[in-house]
């Protein structure tokens, strides 16, 4: 095996890793929390009830952190391997 | 004038944006000059669209890579201000508040799912398209599998999906053309559709760029100026996004009071009374239903091809996931905001001990209230004493829900400026998002459907010719079909997410994460899933049986999964596919070098 495809799959496996823990977190956030609201409506925070809050700001919030935090490492992967633009 | 522009991005759009703002001052002087409401509607809506024009047609051209894809040069913020503008629509700009409102926790899948999608978008399709270098969604689905049948399967299914989804959005500029204009709806219909076609007929994907650039800017503006103008006349805080936690606990103390949940024993058309709790999250069913409507959204918001060929449009890979950052982030202002307009305008109304309260008043002073009897005259707003009993109870106070942003202005007494500006904003979301969609059907039909499948001898000019011809021939179709009123369809823009997830979710994903899926596995999923899932709407439609609860806004929960196993089964029964593929789909997965097709292609 060639040394570039060699380094082709490290970059695969690392890209693809770190797209299933991205993915997990945006499970918990998209489903597993909405689906709890209930339950976590017995906490509070900023003065809302954890839940609701977690729907209306708290999940946003997180995706749009997430995608930055995946960027940030993907562009390292990127880097590590030489395939950076 | 082309480098220039690049160049100077950030000072065309900041004397852009100062000079919108100025426009805006200088309409509150008329006012104070006492020049009508009327008048100043006008202006707002005629003045914006006057500028999206003029961008239009600064962005004319005559070169396919341009025309499609805007020259591959938008830089990630831009893209993501553009993307934003696409992808909120008439119906977040005005009904998503209304949404919440009426609907409670089970509307707020719509939050989740809306946003959510968007981390789809980034970890499993963005990039790879980028690197593929396509100009339509169908050309990936057609150079990945091979094939003329895939092609097709997959313009079909972006066509049903995105038409569905434009003849909203041509309804939605032609109510509030009309309002503002004070012309009949049919021919609102019509100016939008002009107005829509003037930004993007010129300049394709280029033209349509750099103006929804600027109706970013117009449509976040005119959301944030009243909702943060409110708050502080009202004493809601300075910013009221993080403080209307009190305001959601002293609505749930009131709908005990007032008793929110008593059905109305009137109807009228289009309008409803409040009988969703606001933060009532339940268990079971209603979690499911939560959640299958946020999937359901996410998936569709990573299937449908206006917004992946925005990130077409980027210099590289390393862009087009950061435009996706800056997309959600845009985006974000505005979702996160909405809630806090749903909640207060809804306080404002019910609290007793707030002078903007109408629930508990005599029917008679209510009536007399000045931004109610405007309401009621245009058919948005009614005030019925269903048990004569003389006072407005809260199943007397029927509304439509576009009304919660409509009317916050006046509900709170801010000045009729504000009005005309919201106008303008909900213009500007309808007009971006027709406008991304009518390209995303007329390039597909255009370089997929004629270039690639009936002519690949065809000119540039004569490519670029029929797609223009396309373009006016889809948005009159979509205008002419907005103008027959036919609202059960127009209320369902759920419905495109749905087609979309059903047919193109997994064909696109497994096309770039499952090397062994081949053209006839794509084909089953595309055909098998948007078969089901348009068949199960049909059948909801018609009064069947709901599987598991799901409604016609949720059918591609029964599509997406038809569409994986049919996919699955179908690419594992036949070969897989050559070595030569396999290696392509090795070099989408790779960010660097050069595009999979070339810009001639």
């Amino acid at each position: 095996m060639s040394d570039t495809s060699k380094s082709k799959e490290g970059h695969w496996s690392k890209t693809r890793n770190l797209t299933f823990f991205v993915l997990f977190i945006w499970f918990i956030f998209s489903m597993v929390i909405p689906w709890n609201a209930k339950a976590l409506n017995s906490m509070s925070f900023l003065g809302f009830e954890l839940g609701y809050y977690m729907c209306v700001q708290g999940s946003l919030a997180v995706f749009v952190l997430l995608i930055f935090f995946q960027n940030w490492r993907q562009d390292a992967i990127d880097d590590e391997f030489g395939v950076g633009e | 004038m082309k480098g220039n522009f690049l160049d100077n991005l950030g000072r065309v759009y900041g004397l852009y944006t100062g000079g919108f703002v100025v426009f805006i001052i200088l309409m509150a002087i008329l006012e104070q000059m006492g020049v009508s409401a009327a008048t100043i509607g006008i202006l707002f809506v005629a003045f914006t669209i006057a500028i999206y024009a003029l961008i239009g047609w600064l962005s004319r051209t005559m070169e396919v890579d341009a025309y499609y894809v805007a020259g591959r040069e938008v830089p990630a913020v831009y893209n993501g201000m553009a993307t934003a503008a696409d992808w909120m629509s008439g119906a977040s700009f005005v009904a998503l508040a209304g949404g919440i409102y009426f609907g409670g926790y089970g509307y707020l899948g719509f939050i989740v799912g809306w946003t959510g999608g968007y981390v789809l978008v980034n970890s499993l399709m963005a990039p790879y398209l980028r690197k593929f270098g396509c100009y339509t969604v169908p050309d990936f689905i057609g150079t990945r599998y091979g094939g003329n049948l895939a092609r097709f399967c997959a313009v079909v299914v972006l066509v049903v999906a995105s038409f569905t989804y434009v003849t909203a959005q041509i309804n939605a500029t032609g109510t509030i053309a009309a309002r503002a204009l004070q012309i009949p709806f049919e021919y609102g219909v019509w100016f939008g559709l002009f107005g829509i076609l003037i930004c993007s007929m010129l300049g394709g994907m280029r033209a349509v760029t750099w103006t929804q650039v600027a109706q970013y800017i117009v449509l976040i503006i005119a959301y944030l100026v009243p909702v943060i103008w409110m708050s502080n006349t009202q004493g809601f805080g300075i910013i009221p996004h993080f403080g209307y936690g009190e305001a959601a606990a002293r609505i749930a103390e009131l709908e005990g009071i007032l008793g929110v949940g008593t059905a109305p024993t009137e109807k009228f058309a289009g309008m409803k009374a409040l009988t969703v709790l606001h933060n009532a999250p339940g268990e079971g069913m209603s979690a499911w239903l939560m959640v299958s409507l946020a999937v359901a959204m996410m998936t569709g918001t990573a299937s449908l091809p206006h917004i992946l060929m925005r990130y077409f449009t980027t210099p590289s890979v390393r862009q087009a996931r950061k435009s996706v950052a800056f997309s959600l982030l845009f985006i974000f202002l505005l979702y996160f905001t909405a809630p806090a307009l749903a909640t207060l305008t809804k306080l404002q109304l019910l609290d007793p001990d707030l002078a903007t309260s109408v629930i508990g008043r005599s029917i008679e002073e209510v009536k007399n209230l000045a931004w109610i009897q405007n309401w009621t005259s245009v058919g948005m707003l009614n005030v019925s004493d269903s048990n004569a009993d003389g006072i407005l109870q809260i199943n007397e106070f029927f509304m439509r829900s576009g009304i919660v942003v409509l009317a916050t202005p006046e509900i709170a007494g801010l000045p009729y400026v504000i009005s005309g500006l919201v106008a303008a904003g909900g213009m500007a979301a309808a007009m971006s998002t027709a406008d991304g969609l009518l390209l995303a059907i007329a390039n597909a039909l255009s370089h997929d459907l004629y270039y690639k499948i009936i002519d690949p001898k065809a000119d540039t000019k004569t490519r670029l010719i029929v797609a223009r011809v396309l373009l006016i021939v889809i948005g009159a179709a979509g205008a002419f079909v907005a103008s027959l009123k036919l609202t059960g369809i127009l209320g369902a823009v759920a419905w495109a997410f749905c087609f979309a997830n059903s047919g193109l979710f997994f064909p696109l994903v497994l096309g770039i994460w499952w090397k062994r899926a081949n053209a006839a596995g794509a084909i089953a999923g595309m055909v098998c899933g948007f078969a089901a899932g348009t068949l199960y709407l049909i059948y909801v439609q018609n009064g069947g049986d709901k599987i598991l609860g799901l409604d016609g806004l949720r059918f591609g929960i029964i599509g997406m999964p038809v569409s994986l196993i049919a996919m699955v089964v179908v690419s594992l029964m036949t070969p897989e596919p050559d070595a030569e593929t396999q290696a392509m789909v090795d070099e989408v997965r790779y960010p660097g070098g050069k595009a999979i097709l070339d810009s001639t292609h």
